[in-house]
């Protein structure tokens, strides 16, 4: 019996990619990985990934664009930093799945109905425009995006919510935007990228 | 003493208990904390992932306002936002091109930050500036008999320790052992809570928060103590779901930190948000007859 295999070849590396990631703030010492797997055992979400963090490092450095960018896995890291904090060679993990983040939104291959990254992209149009989170809003129009269905099992939850007044109906807002959005707009490393 | 207060946009939602409570402490231990004017979102974890100058952009403003008010430290509640404002702070440090972009990113809008401030939070300041034997003084009703679980969440220790160990913290344990309570060994302690993916990927922030409440429940707590308003509202919001999901009954009411160090210092129910909860710890309370509420 033969069990499926893929094969990788040097074809499919992109080097420009592997370059890239290594100049990434927090990502430089991804070179130095030792493959020892204590990220991905620490890793609370791990088992939920197509490819463990451990692995997801070595494909990264080794220029497997398409496969690391359209993963699962950067899109699953809940930002604990239980790698960075163990890691034997003080690579930056959790700033590494960061960064491919936002490399993948860049080159809009991210999972398009796969919940995280569309909450991502709400969370930031909220605060461009106000400033601020208005929690009970942001979860009302990410439900509206991606589950319908959830808002009826999350329905008893909101009502308690509001019962007990941490429901807020009033937006919040700073009361500068202007010179907030002048901030956001100097420093953003999006320009020419669309946000919506 | 005098601090800048970062409030964060949980503190003025679903963690109102929190701002509550901690308002309430600090006006009861003689702690001034002015809330910064017009802050803004820290640029927590949901946006690291779409614009990271951005988010230190984000946290920079917050900085140089508080700066610009005077501030030396800044209070920060809310261990996402504890995070952010941190790594801004310790990035623009370490980087300079982080610190390149952020100055001209704050210069457009008017702002500067020198980096002169420190970044803490509430559990430090209670520790480490006021100290445990000035609380332990001011105890009116010692929380007897009341088993808690400590729950520390992720990035109050993670990736910066900067006032406590990275792997087995102990200072809310400390506190709690001065407010009388019986502290419950907890190793899940800095486990993650999920964090937002509650809401997008119930099959694994649900599982991760069963895994804390059963712990707790396994070890007899009588309630968890979090110092974070994700992580609190993710142990508590869901655990009817959580309950109906794993066919076990996990109902554990879960405080703030801050509303139980109320409650031993002999402030209110009403003072500290006890009402606010959705899982009452009101019934554990009069079973253990501690204190008064």
């Amino acid at each position: 019996m033969t069990t499926p295999k893929s094969m990788k070849y040097e074809s499919e590396r992109d080097h420009d990619f592997s370059e890239w990631i290594t100049g990434v703030v927090g990502s430089e010492r991804i070179r130095n990985c030792i493959q020892c797997g204590i990220c991905s055992s620490t890793c609370p979400v791990s088992h939920y990934m197509d490819y463990t963090p451990r692995r997801l490092i070595n494909m990264a450095r080794q220029g497997f664009k398409d496969e690391v960018l359209r993963s699962k896995t950067i899109w699953l890291c809940t930002s604990c930093y239980s790698c960075t904090t163990e890691c034997p060679k003080l690579i930056k993990v959790t700033d590494v799945m960061y960064a491919l983040k936002r490399k993948a939104i860049q080159e809009r291959v991210y999972p398009r109905r796969f919940a995280i990254p569309i909450l991502g992209k709400e969370f930031y149009k909220m605060v461009r425009a106000k400033g601020r989170i208005t929690e009970s809003r942001l979860m009302m129009i990410f439900m509206l995006k991606t589950n319908l269905l959830r808002i009826f099992t999350m329905s008893k939850m909101g009502l308690r919510l509001i019962r007990t007044g941490r429901m807020d109906y009033k937006p919040e807002s700073v009361k500068r935007i202007k010179e907030l959005q002048a901030v956001m707009d100097a420093s953003s490393d999006r320009k020419g990228v669309s946000t919506s | 003493m005098k601090y800048s207060y970062y409030p964060g946009c949980s503190l003025k939602g679903t963690g109102k208990a929190y701002e509550e409570s901690v308002l309430a402490i600090f006006e009861t231990m003689g702690v001034e904390a002015n809330e910064i004017d017009d802050w803004n979102c820290c640029g927590a974890t949901a946006y690291m992932g779409v614009d990271e100058s951005m988010a230190f952009g984000l946290a920079g403003r917050n900085l140089a306002l508080a700066e610009r008010e005077g501030a030396t430290d800044v209070v920060v509640p809310c261990n996402a936002c504890y995070l952010s404002l941190n790594k801004a702070n310790k990035y623009i440090e370490e980087y300079p091109q982080v610190k390149e972009k952020t100055d001209k990113a704050l210069a457009a809008g008017g702002l500067k930050y020198g980096g002169s401030l420190k970044v803490r939070h509430p559990l430090d300041v209670f520790v480490n500036d006021i100290g445990l034997s000035r609380i332990k003084d001011a105890v009116k009703t010692p929380l007897k008999d009341l088993k808690v679980a400590p729950y520390y969440g992720c990035q109050i220790v993670r990736p910066y320790a900067a006032f406590d160990s990275q792997r087995n913290p102990t200072s809310m344990d400390q506190l709690l052992d001065v407010l009388g309570a019986d502290v419950v060994d907890y190793p899940l302690k800095t486990r993650c809570c999920s964090g937002s993916q509650t809401g997008s990927l119930p099959e694994v922030g649900l599982r991760l928060v069963y895994i804390l409440l059963k712990e707790a429940k396994r070890r007899g707590a009588d309630v968890i103590v979090t110092i974070c308003p994700l992580c609190q509202f993710n142990l508590e919001s869901y655990q009817d779901e959580v309950s109906k999901r794993y066919k076990e009954d996990l109902a554990i009411p879960i405080l703030y930190f801050t509303q139980v160090m109320g409650l031993a210092l002999g402030l209110s129910a009403q003072k500290v948000g006890l009402t606010r909860n959705l899982v009452h710890v009101f019934p554990t309370l009069d079973k253990r007859e501690v204190g008064h509420v």
